[in-house]
């Protein structure tokens, strides 16, 4: 491993068993630290209002990342448009901590993903499947987390694209080395990480979770699926309790294994925020399938 | 092609048989890095137990805090009833070894910004001492302690202490500042062993946690209590 590619997935190390929580402001960023987030995501409108407004979604305004940047002590991220290396030069130049190449964002490019080795500041990159991350970390994501849906309240994507990772890893690790050529060609990804991944079962980087996370029984579940940490959009600033559920968000990745824990931590957050039926949502309107 | 990364850790295999009086080591597993943690434990032949509830400190001889977001980890200490229990912990014979955020979690002073700490350690710390991730290194500093070669240093929005009182010994430096310090049978890094494949540091606890003899001591001179 490079040294400097260490230093990127070491911070990604750091966030391990954490909450990292969506923010549009100075405000909502102080909100998540106090309650207890390893991180805030920097973005000009929480994806729900991205999906409700339509137009054009672009990276947050300088300002709005300077303010949080001052505003809290914990790494602050924010998200630039699938293909858009100018917006993530700005980033790393204000000192953004992690940079989010992101689908629910607006992409700026519809071939291509950013050289993320070109940047020392380190990024964390959507997948559906195992492919996609690979060819995320071939580019030189030093974190992967799940699409799911963004801004829909609704877990299943995140879900299912949980179970389709460790589906696709497991049917790696017992095939024979002759195999893998072939493999990485289905998948196509990088060969020489396909046959790192196949010898030692599981991503050369954290894998999180995120779309659709909306209870603390949303953020266990993906971390009994096997996520290392979660990440939360619209889901605490769309509840009518945002401090409460996020607390309780950040308790229940910490305690994803102890239901006493968990219905302690579920009671008294008011209403989650509504969701939508991803099922008859028209194609289009999905946020997953940007950026493959 | 040398950009693509390789694994995280190397896959330790079965490693050593723990000797009959292995010392019982817990990692706080409220958050951060100490699955790591317990993998280096593992190489060196310690099943470490998680300890997210006061009550999985009994029977332990030693507890690592390890990296992560000290605010974090703090709120849990706060408000899950593990403060006090841990400064019990450190009174009843326990050893103790932060990471970065470990380290500030035990400091008796916290700052940049202030915040709430065990005071296990006599050390004043600025939380993210040299800046933001773009200032995250790698290094090696020298430790007479542990001898040669160098130990390899990881600093990740690492932490600067700033002071140390007189019953601190400083066992390693960077940049001019402790990096690795100890004080009786509370031990701290600035930087992350556990990032590392160097298990000098956590066998050099495990040592201090089972009571044997180390290179150095200041047990004599720690105040009763």
């Amino acid at each position: 491993m490079s040294t400097e590619f260490r230093l990127k997935t070491g911070l990604a190390d750091m966030l391990k068993g954490g909450a990292i929580m969506d923010v549009t402001n100075a405000a909502q960023a102080r909100i998540a630290e106090d309650a207890g987030a390893v991180s805030v995501m920097a973005l000009e409108r929480v994806p729900a209002d991205i999906r409700r407004d339509g137009g054009v979604a672009r990276m947050s305004s300088p300002e709005k990342i300077r303010e949080i940047i001052e505003s809290v002590s914990i790494p602050v991220m924010a998200k630039v448009r699938i293909g858009h290396f100018v917006e993530a030069q700005i980033l790393q130049e204000m000192g953004v901590d992690f940079v989010d190449e992101s689908e629910v964002l607006t992409p700026a490019d519809e071939e291509n993903h950013i050289d993320k080795h070109a940047f020392e500041v380190p990024f964390v990159c959507g997948c559906r499947n195992l492919g996609e991350a690979l060819r995320r970390i071939g580019e030189g994501a030093a974190l992967i987390r799940t699409k799911g849906e963004a801004g829909s309240g609704n877990i299943v994507e995140a879900v299912r694209h949980l179970r389709q990772i460790g589906n696709e890893l497991r049917r790696l690790t017992i095939l024979t080395d002759d195999e893998l050529m072939s493999a990485a060609k289905e998948l196509r990804a990088p060969y020489e990480i396909v046959r790192m991944v196949a010898r030692d079962g599981r991503l050369p980087v954290p894998n999180f979770a995120a779309g659709g996370v909306a209870t603390p029984a949303d953020a266990a579940l993906c971390m009994q699926l096997g996520a290392e940490s979660v990440f939360v959009g619209s889901g605490i600033f769309k509840s009518t309790d945002p401090e409460q559920r996020a607390k309780a968000i950040v308790k229940a990745v910490t305690h994803y294994r102890d239901p006493a824990m968990l219905v302690e931590v579920s009671m008294g957050l008011g209403e989650p925020m509504r969701g939508l039926d991803i099922a008859t949502m028209p194609e289009e309107e999905l946020l997953q399938t940007r950026g493959n | 092609m040398g950009a693509i990364p390789e694994a995280k850790t190397v896959d330790p295999g079965p490693g050593p048989a723990p000797s009959p009086a292995a010392p019982r080591i817990g990692v706080l597993a409220l958050q951060g890095s100490f699955a790591l943690h317990a993998a280096v434990l593992r190489r060196l032949g310690i099943e470490a137990v998680e300890v997210r509830r006061a009550a999985a400190l009994a029977g332990l001889d030693g507890l690592i805090i390890p990296g992560g977001e000290s605010s974090t980890m703090l709120k849990f200490l706060l408000e899950e009833d593990l403060f006090d229990p841990l400064i019990a912990f450190h009174r009843e014979g326990g050893a103790l070894y932060g990471t970065c955020a470990g380290a500030i979690l035990l400091a008796r002073t916290v700052e940049n910004p202030a915040q709430e700490s065990l005071g296990l350690l006599d050390i004043e710390i600025q939380r993210n001492g040299y800046g933001r991730q773009l200032e995250s290194h790698l290094g090696a500093c020298s430790c007479s302690a542990l001898g040669e070669p160098d130990l390899p240093l990881v600093m990740i929005r690492g932490p600067v202490i700033s002071g140390t009182g007189p019953r601190v010994e400083v066992l390693a430096e960077w940049r001019g500042q402790p990096a690795f310090v100890r004080e009786g049978r509370v031990l701290a890094t600035t930087f992350h062993p556990e990032l590392t494949n160097d298990t000098r540091v956590h066998a050099y606890f495990l040592e201090l946690a089972a009571g044997g003899e180390t290179p150095v001591s200041a047990e004599n001179v720690e105040a009763p209590g």
